[in-house]
């Protein structure tokens, strides 16, 4: 009912005005970078939880013991650690070939 | 390269010039989402190379200069089998 009177902006066919385009464009702006940090967070869990179970789930029985979920724990926050100190030197060597030489960066990038 | 290349602003709803901002938007974006992928294969290598041990509490001291220098010569690696090749297929020719 509602769209009949004015409302039809908001199915997305019509609103042609400036500011609506503006806000159409903020607003697509923001999903792309949500789902983008949606999906990194997702693949760190998913690395998390294959290099987690890995080290701490050696032989898997009938429930998660006390044990296994301390190293879980323990786990997560080191490959977390791990994840944080990689990033900041493979941004770093990006940046320094990037000084260097454009070509060297841009394979650094590509790989 | 990736399977998200060349994604396209829809072209209707925006205008020429606000298009070509969302299309230089979305190629930044790619290109960091690009970085961040490398990140993760990154820290997937090194941590099979580097935490061979049990895990405890802290890094070893070992673990943690692995770590440390796993990113640079992974980068080291790729150059120089690049140049290998490079070299080899000039040899061919």
């Amino acid at each position: 009912m509602a769209s009949f009177f004015g409302g039809g902006a908001a199915g997305g066919g019509g609103g042609s005005g400036v500011q609506d385009q503006q806000q159409r464009k903020d607003q697509l702006k923001q999903q792309i970078q949500v789902e983008l940090a949606t999906a990194n967070a997702q693949m760190l869990i998913n690395k998390m939880n294959e290099h987690c179970f890995e080290k701490c789930v050696t032989k898997p029985s009938t429930s998660l013991g006390s044990s296994e979920q301390a190293c879980l724990s323990r786990c997560t926050a080191l490959y977390a650690q791990a994840f944080d100190h990689i990033s900041q030197k493979y941004y770093q060597r990006v940046m320094k070939e990037a000084s260097s030489t454009p070509e060297a960066s841009l394979e650094a990038q590509r790989l | 390269m990736s399977a998200t290349a060349g994604a396209q602003v829809p072209q209707a709803q925006f205008d020429a010039a606000t298009q070509r901002e969302l299309q230089e938007f979305i190629d930044q974006e790619q290109a960091k989402a690009k970085m961040a992928a490398t990140v993760h294969e990154l820290t997937d290598t090194c941590w099979k190379k580097c935490v061979t041990g049990s895990i405890s509490s802290k890094f070893s001291r070992n673990e943690v200069s692995c770590l440390e220098n796993c990113v640079d010569r992974f980068l080291d690696t790729s150059f120089y089998i690049l140049n290998e090749v490079k070299q080899q297929r000039n040899q061919l020719h």
